[in-house]
């Protein structure tokens, strides 16, 4: 590692802190830097130690703070501690089923195959997942999962998986470089040599040089307004994939989490997690009526339950009963919420009422549900052992993402590696719930492994470093100080968020996202002339306007593949073609960078072929199959 | 615990590193009120305390004992010893050879500490409000490392909570028959909070079972723990409330044996 | 239903700073993070603020409301009356970076501290067995966000900077409980807690518990717990004495002492 004047390293942020450094550039030196430190990039990290790499993390916050701390549910894996007849195949099932066929099958595999062990290496570094009468893992009921599938730890499961990596991750001395941002990929030819950023601390730049990178930056939430994403989630490791060469597949599929707060505004958009429903909340509208039945589909009608007696029984005796419709992939209930609403049947404050006061006692929510109670209590007033929870869709996750190799994550450029919700393929056209964590662990690990194997192959023939790019990334960094009289990117920042919500939304039509692209255009205008006050020492002003054109590029490429797919699916609906088109369903829309630079190109793309052996759960009809795996 | 050099907060909140704020707190409410209250309560209790344990007058009237003074070792008056006097030459007060006790109980009860460290010592005086000391070293050094014998004194605490049991016991007892006074009840109220800080106390909550790893693998004992771990939420209640009962008990004996009231009796 | 609220934010770094007046719109249900955000996007641009769920749940916005220890974006506006100033101050127990953050690197150096978790093997079937009851109180432990409010408010460090590197902080006894109640975990950290984590600095004043935004228990189902393990191993007559003669709690065979 080469550092100069390494006598004055910050402690925790690792920064040159000397004073001769002020013009000098910062400068490490690693066989694989991870971008990112959530789940996936901690796994990610960890898998790359281990397999003797020398590895950095580099984060935009603190260590730990990542979003993966938001994820409540649970980490799904067929682990069969509550329901024997559980195992891969029907977790495999149940994916491609809610991703509407359009997963990349070999990721999907994986996932389900793998996901299982990954689970418990969690226990194994100090997780304490709730358990099971037998003192095995719990396992608990989510949408879309035909079992009880979802290792959890009551509803704040995020936090612990987030924290035991993190924790893995310091025991192992892994280094992390923390509230530091990354903005260039550097190459070598085709190759990646490396990553420019600053810290966010000082302002001052950072150059890593690496063969391998791992983008692990997660998602794009934050380009919409209603989101239950944080600040962070920008679409970095899309933005710096597209520059860096790479593609983004399925980028028109977002889905947004049925179940978002919509009171106080404050808080709208924040997650209220599925696990309500999961143990027993259901959904009304304004006259009371659990409307979900009245929005089954064809798809699911086999194995959802008409009735709401054979629904309630369902909680108790799921062998005999169907799951009650309120279980459905979040696409569908998001949807049901939404037409609800727009038929004037929604809640004073432009919900509708998710309840589970009235169905459960107030201990068993309390302890099955503690942050959902908390996060009530404490910021609407509302006490959801007592009344209902009002409560619409948010803006959630991205399906879409950097396309890479299902088995190595590789992103098609030599040396950069994509995983969790930067990464594409996995999820189809709707993620279903507790998906999410066990992807970032299966694939976490794989792309570590594989990131180590790559550097390692290359011995000492390591891709360079030119000057002239790392002086490229450092003004393009420094633009935004360098415009007078401009505007300042909070405004545009939320006139895109309004944009998107508005254009880009839960439903759409060409009409509308053709207007957006030309809102997109626009604002892109406008950031150009953007303007930052102040100095490069912890400005936020100065990190939004960088993070800005992420956004921007990130926001085009969901917009003009929304535009291109004509039809309805997952988590991508059009008003003006409502239909799933089978014409479709064989194929990805990928996204590239322009040849300038400024925009992005679509491109259509075959799906791979899922092979015989696996085509056979999906040949009889659902129904059948259904039976015939559950033993009824 | 700490050395008073004086005000001193180079090393504190305004040391050169920290966020340069003149004021040592910015609270606004009324912060001061707790331990202020602490301050005053206690120390109106140790000089009472202090002067009944010295006056070795007034404790005893039959059938009623000062909580002060029990068990009576020492040269007591005639009666109210119950389990003899082998300290009958003890010069002094006879409350003072078993005082030591209940008295080391509180002055190491982990509620104890943590109230009088902040309402005496000011440290710190109340949450994000800066302590006056220029050093400190916690409880790490002699004397304050002694605390950790707090457990040494539950045990004899309740030994000492069964001997104010008997002698509550006896208060229903006369001569001729039964009795109950105004007194008796006192005592009953003394007895089961000093019962109740006793069972709620912080040592008792891991002797009975906290200091278990596998709760699953000891069923009884984990049963105990969660019912001392109810009692122990409310540990600082009792600990005022039973200093309280124990003051009144042995105020009621005093005046009944110094004549300024006479016994309520009810049967 | 919004008004105006009169805000005094530190604004500086370590070479100097000062409260600052702001005057700012909000509206009924805002918390104090809604209204910094709203002084960064039109009056303040540069404010230097770190957050990141604004949901109470990553524990990154950690500061001092009126003087006291909050996450700002659990700290509701209705709290205060509309006419009452509301001060907000980075943490002042670490050092300032500038405006609201601070370097809390005193907690991750803390954390590469703290000896790991290192379990046995699994049972023969690949799993492993732990019962609910034997995990919960590790769990509460594990609601801990790490906003390290606790470690803020903690006079020992606090109102002490010279003890920092003896002191863990209560964040990390939590964690040393955490391991020492562990059903599988397989190290003794008894006597690393009392000299490397400097848990007999601790006057169980209680002050961690009382910022705690998860209610987590620290003092008395953590610190003082801990304490009283300690005591076991050193200080108490009647273990000393079951292990003479061969009466004792096999609870915690199988440990090694670190």
């Amino acid at each position: 590692m080469s550092e100069a004047g390494s006598t004055q390293r910050h402690p925790m942020t690792g920064n040159e802190m000397s004073p001769e450094a002020a013009g000098g550039m910062e400068r490490h030196s690693f066989d694989v830097v991870v971008i990112g430190a959530g789940g996936s990039g901690l796994r990610a990290a960890i898998a790359a130690h281990e397999a003797g790499a020398k590895v950095a993390i580099v984060c935009k916050s603190l260590l730990g703070k990542a979003h993966t701390v938001m994820a409540e549910g649970g980490i799904a894996a067929s682990m069969g501690n509550v329901y024997p007849e559980d195992n891969w195949e029907v977790h495999f099932r149940d994916t491609m089923r809610g991703g509407k066929m359009l997963n990349n099958w070999r990721m999907a595999q994986l996932h389900a195959q793998e996901a299982p062990e990954r689970v418990l290496e969690l226990e194994d570094w100090g997780a304490l997942f709730d358990r099971t009468e037998d003192g095995l893992i719990s396992q608990r009921d989510f949408g879309g999962h035909k079992y009880a599938r979802l290792a959890h730890v009551g509803d704040r499961t995020g936090l612990e998986m987030i924290r035991t990596l993190q924790q893995r991750a310091v025991a192992l001395g892994i280094e992390v470089f923390m509230e530091c941002t990354v903005t260039e990929l550097l190459k070598d030819g085709e190759a990646v040599s490396g990553a420019f950023g600053y810290w966010r601390e000082t302002g001052r730049f950072v150059v890593f040089e690496a063969p391998s990178v791992v983008l692990a930056t997660g998602g794009i939430g934050k380009s919409f307004k209603v989101t239950s994403n944080s600040w962070e989630y920008t679409g970095d490791g899309h933005a710096l994939a597209l520059r860096a060469g790479a593609a983004l597949i399925n980028m028109e599929f977002v889905q947004f989490h049925p179940t978002g707060m919509v009171w106080p505004p404050s808080v709208k958009g924040l997650l209220v997690t599925e696990s309500v429903r999961g143990d027993g909340g259901i959904l009304k509208n304004s006259e009371g009526k659990r409307f979900m039945f009245d929005y089954i589909p064809e798809f699911f009608k086999a194995e959802t339950a008409d009735t709401v007696e054979e629904a309630d029984r369902w909680y108790d005796d799921k062998k005999n009963n169907r799951r009650p419709p309120e279980l459905l992939p979040r696409d569908e209930v998001a949807r049901a919420i939404n037409s609800e609403i727009k038929a004037g049947r929604g809640t004073p404050h432009g919900g509708v009422y998710l309840d589970i006061a009235s169905r459960r006692s107030p201990e068993f929510i309390r302890r099955r549900l503690p942050s959902m109670y908390h996060q009530f209590k404490e910021l609407a007033d509302v006490d959801i052992t007592a009344e209902p929870m009002e409560i619409g869709p948010t803006c959630h996750y991205v399906m879409g993402g950097v396309e890479v190799d299902p088995d190595t994550e590789l992103a098609g450029v030599p040396g950069l590696y994509a995983v969790g919700e930067c990464s594409g393929g996995m999820h189809g056209s709707n993620r279903l719930g507790g998906n999410s964590l066990s992807d970032l662990l299966v694939f976490g690990r794989r792309a570590g492994e594989a990131a180590a194997a790559y550097a390692d192959t290359l011995g000492a023939q390591r891709p360079r470093i030119a000057e002239s790019s790392v002086a490229e990334a450092q003004s393009s960094a420094l633009a935004p100080f360098a415009v007078e009289g401009g505007e300042n990117p909070y405004t545009i920042q939320s006139d895109l968020q309004q944009s998107m919500n508005d254009l880009v939304g839960i439903i759409r039509t060409a009409a509308e996202l053709e207007q957006s692209l030309q809102a997109i255009a626009a604002l892109k205008e406008r950031a150009t002339t953007m303007v930052v006050e102040g100095h490069r020492q912890y400005n936020p002003g100065w990190h939004l306007a960088l993070d800005l054109r992420n956004m921007l590029l990130v926001s085009e490429a969901i917009a003009k593949a929304a535009l291109a797919r004509e039809e309805s699916r997952g988590g991508h609906t059009r008003d003006d073609f409502p239909a799933t088109d089978p014409t479709w369903g064989t194929k990805n829309l990928v996204v590239t960078l322009s040849a300038d630079g400024a925009g992005v190109d679509l491109h259509e793309k075959p799906l791979p072929v899922m092979p015989d052996e696996l085509k056979k759960y999906f040949d009889a009809p659902p129904a059948a199959s259904a039976d015939k795996e559950a033993g009824k | 615990m700490a050395s008073t050099t004086g005000p001193q907060l180079a090393g504190g909140v305004q040391g050169p590193t920290r966020a340069q704020i003149d004021a040592k707190t910015l609270r606004t409410d009324r912060w001061w009120l707790a331990p202020a209250t602490t301050f005053v309560v206690f120390s109106a209790f140790v000089v009472y305390a202090t002067w009944r344990a010295f006056a070795d007058s007034n404790y005893f009237v039959d059938p009623y004992l000062s909580p002060f003074y029990s068990p009576c070792l020492g040269d007591c008056v005639k009666g109210s010893s119950d389990f003899g006097t082998p300290f009958g030459g003890f010069p002094l007060s006879a409350a003072l050879i078993v005082l030591i006790f209940p008295l080391g109980f509180r002055m190491s009860c982990y509620y104890y500490r943590k109230a009088y460290y902040r309402a005496f010592w000011l440290s710190p005086p109340a949450c994000a409000v800066a302590e006056p000391h220029g050093s400190y070293s916690g409880e790490t050094r002699f004397p304050l490392v002694f605390q950790n014998v707090h457990r040494w004194f539950w045990y004899a605490a309740i030994v000492v909570a069964a001997i104010l049991t008997y002698d509550t016991a006896l208060t229903f007892r006369e001569a001729d028959g039964g009795h109950v006074g105004l007194g008796s009840l006192i005592f009953v109220a003394n007895i089961v909070l000093i019962w109740l800080y006793t069972l709620s106390c912080h040592s008792c909550r891991h002797i009975v079972g906290g200091r278990l790893r596998h709760f699953s693998k000891h069923p009884v004992r984990y049963r105990m723990w969660t019912f001392v771990s109810k009692l122990n939420a409310h540990h600082p209640s009792f600990a005022w409330y039973s200093l309280f009962s124990v003051a009144i008990a042995d105020l009621y004996v005093m005046l009944l044996a110094n004549g300024t009231i006479s016994e309520t009796r009810f049967f | 239903m919004g008004y105006d609220l009169k805000m005094r934010v530190w604004r500086g770094d370590q070479s100097g700073g000062e409260l600052g007046d702001y005057t700012v719109e909000v509206s009924e249900g805002e918390v104090v993070l809604d209204a910094i955000h709203r002084l960064q996007a039109t009056q303040a641009g540069d404010l230097a603020v770190r957050w990141n769920c604004k949901a109470g749940k990553c524990g990154s916005c950690s500061a001092e409301v009126n003087g006291k220890p909050r996450l700002m974006c659990m700290t509701r506006l209705s709290d205060f009356e509309p006419e009452e100033t509301i001060t907000v101050t980075p943490m002042r127990t670490f050092p300032v970076i500038r405006d609201l953050v601070t370097d809390v690197s005193f907690n991750y150096e803390k954390a590469k501290e703290l000896p790991s978790v290192e379990l046995g093997p699994r049972d023969a079937d690949g799993k492993r067995r732990m019962m609910q009851v034997d995990v919960e109180r590790g769990q509460e432990f594990r609601k801990c966000i790490e906003c390290f409010l606790c470690q803020n408010t903690c006079h020992v460090v606090r109102d002490h900077e010279e003890n920092k590197p003896a002191f863990s902080g209560p964040r990390f006894f939590l964690r040393y409980a955490e391991l020492d109640m562990h059903p599988l975990d397989t190290r003794d950290r008894r006597a690393a807690a009392q000299d490397a984590a400097g848990l007999g600095l601790c006057n169980i004043t209680k002050c961690c518990t009382e910022v705690c935004p998860e209610n987590i228990k620290i003092t008395d189902n953590a610190i003082i717990p801990m304490k009283e393990r300690v005591v076991d191993r050193k200080f108490d007559p009647l273990v000393w004495l079951g292990n003479k003669i061969g009466v004792r709690n096999k609870d915690d065979d199988g440990r090694t002492e670190l």
